[in-house]
């Protein structure tokens, strides 16, 4: 029975630089995934592509794929598909490229799969009636609209399979749903229907188990004890056969572990109905699954249904919310926990003297149980106390004022205030999350393939 | 009545969704589910997150793993991009929930982890 090895070397944007070729070279893998974008990333890659036109996409990619080129070069099977397009698929692609034909691999087929951004349509879709409204608040778009920094849709596999049937190796997308990195590679091998919900669910199942990266194979883990090397942590692989059974894994040798308790937490991680996890490749039902442990770190997943894909894509817009900035100074001796939250009341009433009121505030004595007051014990007695202030303003002046009263608390404080060395916080600005909906023929996934040799000479549109 | 915490029979993870977190509580063994089926409730779960002030609490079964999926609405204050606290994500709730009493089952034994492979 033909079966797939799909791996993730990365669960997001600033994950180990180093796992992706450690997976590649010892995970005997036909897919290699690598997803960098969490919700909010893309108003970052917008952001920054603001500023500077070759910007806007992980840049962490290329230092990745620098490190995966002379494995690309031995393993002629090895492909890769990546979200880090981000805001620029074609920018990354053409980068990208430039790095493969110097590592000798200009032949390699380089796809970008775009046309998830309708930032730039956004006014003629909402005259084409798409209200926008956010799907959490149920608020209208209204006068939020002025302040939306992105738009992008997820979409789902076609993009990935359209650019696996022309025979792309490296396959680089913006935004798309991160288990569709996985269920596109599937579809392309195994000739699944885009009504095969049942298959589709199996792949979209070992698809978000895989999309996090370590934490399937023994990270974040509640059984965690010292006796558990995380050391040399060993990142997933799914095996995926033609009729959709699904194998969690890792290469040997490796720390970590996968048991049916690692892959039972990472199948509850951030879902919502288990019933209907949404993909725009499937309506998923989670809640009749099994587990069973067939071997050392070989964990079987069974059990998935499908149903048919939602009608419309999740659409993640990022609206811009003023400035955000947060600071620590360490509290030490007697009365620590008091004089902590003394010193965060005197950096805000300091402020408010010097007429700057901040929106929102928030002070925390960290080791006294303020992670979550009211949950966690209360402690008192500790020697040593982390104050940890945060604001929130429109004003960038404000929130730059803000972190300036750190320092002096010093020595215009109370006695037995450390830790200020360092540089100061940046104030940074706040991207806000709106989730909502857009209909499926609004949007037009584009495929552009060419050698990495073709991309490196194309210029900038 | 004795307790235990909640972490003696069941282990879990959460995250976010926006401004809503969710927590996946999984019970060691089918006697330990049962448990949490009648005890941990939507009520009962409210009630110990209450300093928290979430909306709403929303359970889901998922038997086939001895897993009850709670969707806490509206708890994270901002969440991801917004909010100021230290735990913007709510990473740390499963940990918390793991805290909570609970009272302790007369078939406690038959409700503890199998011994851990890898010590």
């Amino acid at each position: 029975m033909p079966v797939i090895r799909v791996g993730n070397g990365a669960g997001f944007w600033g994950d180990n630089l180093d796992a992706p070729r450690l997976l590649a070279e010892c995970g005997r893998l036909d897919y290699l995934t690598l997803e960098y974008l969490a919700e909010l990333t893309l108003s970052i890659l917008a952001h920054q592509r603001s500023r500077n036109p070759q910007a806007g996409f992980v840049s962490d990619f290329l230092t990745v794929l620098e490190s995966l080129a002379p494995v690309l070069a031995v393993q002629p099977q090895l492909k890769i598909v990546t979200n880090a397009g981000g805001m620029a698929p074609q920018t990354c692609a053409r980068q990208a490229s430039a790095i493969l034909s110097k590592a000798g691999l200009g032949e390699t087929l380089v796809a970008a799969a775009s046309g998830d951004d309708i930032f730039p349509h956004l006014d003629e879709l909402i005259g084409s009636g798409e209200s926008f409204m956010n799907f959490d608040s149920g608020l209208a778009l209204g006068d939020a609209r002025s302040q939306i920094a992105s738009a992008n849709a997820y979409l789902g596999a076609g993009g990935i399979v359209t650019a696996l049937s022309q025979e792309a190796r490296v396959i680089i997308t913006g935004r798309i749903a991160d288990a569709s990195l996985t269920v596109g590679p599937a579809i392309h091998e195994f000739g699944w229907s885009w009504t095969d919900w049942n298959s589709l669910a199996a792949a979209t199942v070992a698809g978000h188990l895989i999309e996090c990266g370590a934490q399937v194979t023994g990270g974040m883990f509640s059984g965690w004890t010292a006796g558990l090397s995380l050391d040399n942590l060993g990142y997933p692989v799914a095996e995926i056969s033609d009729a959709g059974q699904v194998v969690i894994t890792k290469p040997p040798m490796t720390g970590g572990i996968v048991s049916t308790e690692t892959v039972t937490e990472q199948l509850v991680y951030e879902i919502g109905d288990p019933a209907h996890y949404l993909t725009p490749d499937v309506d998923a039902d989670f809640s009749q699954m099994h587990l069973a442990q067939i071997g050392p770190d070989r964990v079987e997943v069974s059990g998935a249904k499908g149903n048919p894909a939602p009608p419309r894509y999740k659409v993640s817009m990022a609206y811009c919310d003023g400035f955000m900035a947060a600071g620590t100074l360490v509290v030490c001796g007697d009365q620590a926990a008091v004089k902590a939250r003394a010193c965060g009341e005197l950096i805000l009433s300091r402020l408010r003297t010097a007429g700057v009121n901040l929106a929102r505030t928030h002070i925390e004595c960290l080791g006294t149980g303020d992670t979550l007051p009211g949950i966690w014990k209360r402690n008192n007695d500790a020697l040593e106390v982390v104050l940890r202030v945060g604001v929130h303003d429109p004003s960038r002046a404000a929130v730059e004022r803000f972190v300036r009263e750190f320092s002096p608390l010093v020595g215009s404080g109370p006695p037995g205030v450390t830790g200020y060395t360092g540089p100061r916080p940046s104030p940074y600005p706040v991207f806000a999350y709106w989730p909502t909906t857009i209909a499926r023929e609004r949007v037009a996934p584009v495929v552009e393939v060419h050698t990495a040799a073709d991309w490196a000479t194309t210029q900038e549109t | 009545m004795s307790t235990v915490p909640l972490a003696t029979i069941a282990h879990a993870r959460s995250g976010d969704k926006g401004n809503h977190a969710n927590v996946g509580v999984i019970a060691y063994t089918p006697a330990g589910y049962e448990f949490l089926g009648r005890y941990l409730t939507e009520s009962r779960l409210a009630q110990y997150l209450l300093p928290l002030r979430p909306r709403q609490i929303e359970r889901f079964e998922m038997p086939g793993i001895l897993a009850y999926n709670f969707l806490l609405f509206d708890i994270l204050v901002g969440g991801a991009s917004r909010s100021l606290r230290t735990d913007s994500q709510g990473k740390i709730l499963s940990a918390a929930l793991l805290e909570m009493p609970i009272p302790e089952p007369p078939n406690v034994q038959e409700m503890l982890p199998p011994e851990k492979s890898h010590e």
